[in-house]
């Protein structure tokens, strides 16, 4: 057996080097990640089964939680509002998978931080790997929920559109904000506890302050500007429209999006580069 | 070539941490100095390739913050630390195991954590669930077993990775006389197949048969470095222990 047959197996030489006060830098994460996509595979296989492993229902929970909050909100606001918007199953459904996936993350990657922390100090891995792992895993149950409705669509008879091509732009958009939030609260909630908290009862608030449930069309003229402000606004949009409207979103409003996602990464980014050298004190 | 060099390595941390944003805006204001703890203090070494180092020192000296830093786990609050090639800490059996898991699925995930792919694990499975001696339990999860258990199955995985340095932090301390033999001897089989070892242990035995060189830490700073002999009868004298120190050091639970 040959005995540095693991070291060729992992790609090659690296030098390391760990220099005081240096923030981390991009290059290395990237490259560190990179060189074991095996690692990314197994945090994430370990997201999802074990989610699945400790609950009663399973795999479909994750099916079940949007169904039911579906019924709930089609009974309240379709029937006792009318906001007459039509197939309001699918219009709710289509914004608030995309929510669901960027609040679940957020919330995960948090509660996450008491149950990586451990390997943070123990292990060498790209610090940042366990954010992605857990925005990927996010992403996969984002990708079983549309396709419990595009079931729904086939029952209550709302057209599968070309459109639908689009999705993909609109949910890598997605998973980039998703992924420079999870990043920079990853980091903010090592360094203090409550930062959790906060976020945790800040949430269904934003949900409010974003059409996810309802129309933007009933927001009175003169505040519509401020719901805009919501950086999240856009990103639902582009979700919603080729899934809902059957169309390619607007120019301007994936412009938007793409904008508020790249910035989303790069503020994310910067956050946890210049904590991560630190987090070991905090963990 | 030096697979590990540190040059004026010192990690602090704060006395009193804090824990939250509101403690932060508190406590930020009314002391803007906090009082630091150091855990090493401006420690330069070099391990070249193919070397056999030991580690001896009191519980808190610094000998795992000395490792982490080797391992770039946690970066230095100043000076430099470097590492070349694959290296893999061995830090507490059973950090890297998920209590949900299968035995057989911790195999492959802890793999992964060392660096090692599922193809390269698949390989290897055999052996390790062998060599762990609990082929019984090997599908229940690792919820479900001992701590001795935990041990066996973690140390059968670590060091079936075949790094070019590995850095074993007192792995010897759990287990029975019959584990610990293993153990000792796929250490010795590390140094035989040219792999650099780092050996933080209390078993000065250990240190003895495996390691030409040791390093002595007290309270963060390079106590004595050189040929095994000479460190630990210094070592010895200096703690008056004749054999193996009281073991003390606690077990991390399995995460």
């Amino acid at each position: 057996m040959d005995h540095f047959s693991a070291a060729t197996a992992l790609g090659g030489f690296v030098e390391r080097r760990n220099v005081a006060g240096r923030p981390l830098r991009l290059t290395d994460e990237i490259r560190d990640i990179a060189r074991q996509p095996s690692l990314l595979f197994e945090l994430v296989h370990r997201d999802l089964t074990v989610r699945y492993k400790r609950s009663f229902f399973g795999f479909f929970w994750t099916m079940l939680h949007p169904l039911f909050l579906m019924l709930i909100f089609v009974v309240v606001f379709s029937n006792l509002f009318r906001f007459a918007t039509p197939h309001y199953e699918t219009y709710f459904l289509s914004a608030y998978v995309a929510w669901n996936f960027f609040a679940q993350t957020v919330v995960n990657v948090m509660t996450g931080v008491a149950w990586n922390g451990p390997l943070m100090k123990r292990v060498r891995v790209p610090l940042s790997i366990f954010t992605l792992s857990a925005t990927l895993s996010g992403l996969v149950n984002l990708g079983l929920s549309l396709l419990v409705l595009v079931g729904i669509m086939g029952i209550t008879g709302v057209p599968l559109r070309p459109a639908l091509f689009f999705l993909p732009v609109s949910l890598l958009l997605l998973g980039l904000l998703t992924l420079g939030v999870s990043l920079a609260l990853t980091a903010v909630s090592i360094f203090f506890g409550d930062v959790r908290e906060m976020v945790q009862a800040g949430l269904p608030a934003l949900m409010y302050l974003t059409p996810v449930i309802y129309p933007i069309s009933v927001v009175p003229e003169r505040f519509r500007w401020l719901i805009q402000l919501n950086p999240l606004v856009s990103i639902i949009e582009i979700v919603r429209a080729p899934i809902y409207s059957g169309t390619v979103p607007p120019v301007h409003t994936v412009m938007i999006a793409t904008f508020v996602s790249l910035g989303s990464l790069a503020l994310g980014w910067m956050v946890f580069r210049h904590m991560a050298p630190r987090f070991h004190a905090h963990l | 070539m030096n697979v590990i060099e540190l040059t004026g390595v010192s990690v602090r941390y704060r006395e009193r941490k804090i824990r939250s944003l509101k403690e932060a805006l508190v406590r930020g204001l009314k002391h803007p100095k906090a009082r630091l703890v150091h855990s090493l203090d401006d420690v330069t070494l070099a391990i070249s390739h193919g070397e056999a180092v030991g580690i001896v020192g009191p519980n808190g000296a610094g000998k795992s913050t000395l490792l982490r830093v080797a391992a770039g786990i946690i970066a230095p609050t100043e000076g430099v630390a470097v590492s070349r090639g694959s290296v893999v800490p061995v830090l507490s059996l059973g950090a890297g195991f998920e209590a949900e898991l299968s035995g057989r699925e911790n195999i492959f995930f802890n793999g992964a954590l060392l660096g090692c792919s599922r193809a390269h694990m698949r390989a290897r499975l055999d052996e390790i669930i062998a060599f762990s001696g609990i082929e019984a339990f090997i599908d229940a999860p690792i919820r479900t077993y001992s701590m001795g258990m935990v041990a066996r199955l973690a140390f059968s995985v670590a060091t079936a990775i075949e790094a070019e340095t590995v850095l074993l932090d007192e792995v010897l301390a759990v287990g029975d006389a019959a584990f610990r033999r293993q153990c000792e001897a796929r250490i010795e089989r590390f140094v035989r197949r040219g792999a650099t070892v780092v050996l933080v242990s209390h078993e000065l035995e250990a240190i003895e048969t495996n390691c030409s060189r040791t390093i002595w830490i007290a309270s963060g700073r390079i106590e004595a470095d050189g040929p095994t002999a000479e460190v630990l009868a210094r070592y010895r004298l200096a703690t008056g222990s004749i054999g193996r120190e009281p073991r003390q050091k606690t077990v991390q639970a399995p995460v």
